[in-house]
């Protein structure tokens, strides 16, 4: 009975801890700009299916990505199991599910062998981080808690799936030696397919020892999976979640097509209507009969990023297969598509931070997304040939992001290289981003 | 066939005909040296073919694509109505360029401003040219089983998906195609898109366009192909910078069928 209390007790606790992240991740994504993405519902499942349940963009790259599914199709149908794992936590039960009859020995079979693919795969993941030391695992924004985030993550699996395949190692030994409470689950033949590798671990135990030894595991399991629940928010990890609605959300457009802004097009068209009255004041906003505040150009600061892009920043686990692409990454130049994406992200935990110890409301902090955390020398190196956006295993677009902050340093600040700040004025005044007068465009012709 | 004059959509007009076909020249096409041989090869390919087509000429202004890269979307919209209020004008439906940030801009941004038109990279309106016998190119010419590779142009290829119509043409050369091995959807840039042609580049350890020359030379091609008058100048001088001029030549989709037709002046 106590057992079921502490067990409660747990439960409860990592439910609610996840539970607070999520509001907390919720309220930040929700403070980002409107854009609408409801349109288009059936193709959106679709890529949805495709990208984040299919993982058709993990398997361009063959080997992270066939490791990849092992580890995502374990996890996804390891966590059937509990299911009952906290069942019978809840109700002191010992394998609720073992009277569904033979299937049971089964389905426990099957997990075993995903377990192993989950280890298997952690291990070699360990090896590429830590032992190969992939470049794309070591650059710069990689040094310090990142780096360590991703082996927290995999020696938690690892422990995890260690600890599952013990559980049912001393569960046969126990069943095997009849112990009461046990014998009943004989529904568990052919169930142990890889722990009963680990049972002379264990098998010298006493009775005691024993039945100690699988206790331990499953409250070891199951602790280590509500702590896990409750880590996963705060790190990389969380595009086990986000992966599905940022890829629900994903850009259905070319990927050549950046985006119109509104904004601006009201003032052309009012710039271009020869019946607008340039000394009307500013339409009144309906609500308070205050005139609207002019519209901030691109992005600034972390609210001025859409919803979409403050979610693509929670979604994003670091992979870094957008820098190992970025043409201007690879040589040598400031800019890491990723680090703009975890740039993004740490913003908005600060401004969430900061709105939430303030009442709700953002207080300023003096700082900006734009300058403290991605400089002007890396948004001014990218070539916005999108390979980022085309390598990115769920649809992420750090370019989109990228050019939105060019328009705020542009718009905004008035902020440019001097022979861009040329090209502009070329564009202007001859209609090319050349000083070449606009009547000589059509010189060609005279000699083809 | 040495000279032939190009219209402008304004001469057709007052001639009291309509042309099927817009060529968009773009900027580059214009007044670019080095560019300005694609446009003539674009003009005389669409001449050779009896396409009924005209230019804008003077008319024609920057579609605003290195404004908008460079985030000056004031400027970029500007431009685009001012171009818009120029081709509605004369009734455009049909646009080819030889340029793929025209191509992208005016095919995917263009629409929402006001300006829907059926918009076609030069490599597609040349593939359907010889697909549709249109365009017949001689039985020998210098290009036949030569080594060849392809530089995607971003805006072509990942901004658009178009991969396929730059190879067709290329195939129709009967040449040896070889890929690099970044190519297609994994193409590195030529390091001029997003406004990059009109800046220095950052600091860094190397050129972009110095990186996509060492793909090139690894085919050991004996040309580089380009559909893109920035991905031209960007690989015509990384070539030169890693002394191959010797031995790669860098040309553009245009100029290779020009001259396998047989219809460029000598």
């Amino acid at each position: 009975m106590i057992a079921q209390l502490i067990f409660a007790l747990i439960f409860g606790a990592g439910i609610f801890f996840f539970s607070k992240r999520i509001a907390f991740i919720s309220r930040n994504i929700n403070m980002g700009r409107d854009i609408d993405l409801t349109d288009r519902k059936i193709e959106r499942w679709k890529t949805m299916a495709r990208v984040a349940v299919g993982q058709s963009k993990m398997v361009t790259r063959p080997v992270a990505g066939i490791l990849h599914i092992l580890v995502y199709v374990g996890f996804v149908i390891i966590n059937l199991e509990m299911l009952e794992i906290v069942i019978d936590g809840l109700l002191g039960t010992h394998r609720i599910f073992s009277d569904l009859g033979s299937i049971y020995g089964v389905l426990i079979g099957a997990f075993e062998f995903l377990a192993l693919g989950v280890l298997v795969a952690c291990g070699v993941f360990l090896i590429r981080r830590n032992l190969i030391r992939l470049k794309r695992f070591k650059s710069k924004e990689m040094d310090g808690w990142p780096s360590l985030d991703a082996n927290i993550i995999l020696i938690t699996e690892i422990l995890l799936m260690f600890a599952f395949l013990s559980m049912n190692a001393a569960d046969s030994i126990a069943i095997s030696r009849e112990f009461e409470h046990y014998v009943g689950t004989a529904n568990l033949s052919g169930a142990f397919p890889i722990s009963q590798y680990l049972v002379p671990l264990y098998s010298r135990l006493s009775d005691a020892g024993v039945i100690f030894a699988e206790r331990g595991f499953w409250w070891f399991h199951i602790v280590g999976v509500l702590s896990f629940l409750v880590y996963v928010p705060y790190s990389k990890h969380f595009h086990i979640l986000l992966a599905f609605p940022n890829t629900y959300y994903s850009n259905l457009e070319e990927s050549g097509r950046l985006n119109n802004m509104a904004s601006v097009k009201k003032e052309v068209d009012l710039m271009m209507d020869p019946t607008t009255d340039p000394y009307a004041t500013a339409p009144p906003n309906t609500d308070n009969g205050e005139p609207e505040p002019p519209p901030c150009f691109g992005v600034k600061d972390g609210a001025d990023l859409t919803w979409k892009q403050i979610m693509e920043s929670y979604s994003c686990t670091e992979c870094g297969r957008c820098t190992s692409v970025c043409p201007a990454n690879l040589t040598g130049k400031a800019l890491s598509p990723r680090k703009v994406m975890m740039d993004c992200r740490d913003r908005m935990d600060v401004i969430g931070a900061n709105r939430d110890a303030n009442g709700g409301e953002y207080k300023d902090d003096g700082k900006n997304l734009v300058g403290d955390y991605v400089s002007e020398e890396e948004i001014w190196a990218c070539t916005s040939c999108q390979a980022c956006v085309d390598a990115c295993p769920i649809n992420i677009s750090p370019m989109g992001i990228i050019l939105d902050m060019r328009r705020s340093l542009i718009m905004e600040d008035s902020k440019s290289p001097d022979s861009i700040t040329t090209m502009f004025n070329n564009i202007e005044n001859n209609g090319a981003p050349w000083a070449f007068p606009a009547a000589s465009r059509g010189d060609w012709i005279k000699d083809s | 066939m040495n000279t032939f004059r190009v219209p402008t959509m304004a001469e057709m007009i007052a001639e009291g005909k309509s042309p099927e076909v817009l060529f968009w020249v773009g900027c580059a096409g214009s007044f670019d040296d080095r560019a300005k041989s694609i446009t003539k090869a674009i003009a005389r390919i669409l001449h050779h073919a009896k396409v009924s087509f005209a230019v804008l000429g003077s008319e024609e202004s920057c579609t605003g694509d290195p404004a908008k890269r460079a985030g000056n979307e004031f400027l970029f919209q500007m431009q685009a109505a001012q171009n818009i209020a120029v081709l509605n004008g004369y009734g455009v439906k049909k646009i080819v360029t030889g340029c793929p940030h025209c191509f992208n801009i005016m095919k995917n941004e263009y629409p929402e401003l006001g300006g829907d038109y059926s918009v076609q990279h030069h490599s597609q309106f040349i593939a359907t040219l010889i697909s549709e016998g249109k365009l017949t190119l001689a039985d020998d010419h210098p290009y036949k089983g030569r080594r060849i590779t392809f530089h995607d142009p971003c805006y072509l290829g990942r901004g658009n998906g178009e991969y396929d119509a730059p190879r067709s043409v290329i195939e129709a050369l009967d040449a040896e195609l070889v890929e690099m091995r970044n190519c297609k959807s994994k193409g590195l840039c030529c390091g001029a898109g997003g406004a990059q042609m009109f800046k220095e580049a950052e600091k860094g350890d190397k050129e972009i366009n110095d990186k996509r020359t060492e793909d090139v030379i690894e085919t050991s091609a004996k040309v580089v192909v380009t559909g893109c008058p920035f991905c031209n100048t960007m690989m015509t001088d990384g070539v030169k910078s890693a002394e191959k001029t010797e031995s790669i030549d860098v040309k553009d989709l245009a100029e290779m069928i020009a001259t396998a037709a047989n219809i460029l002046p000598e």
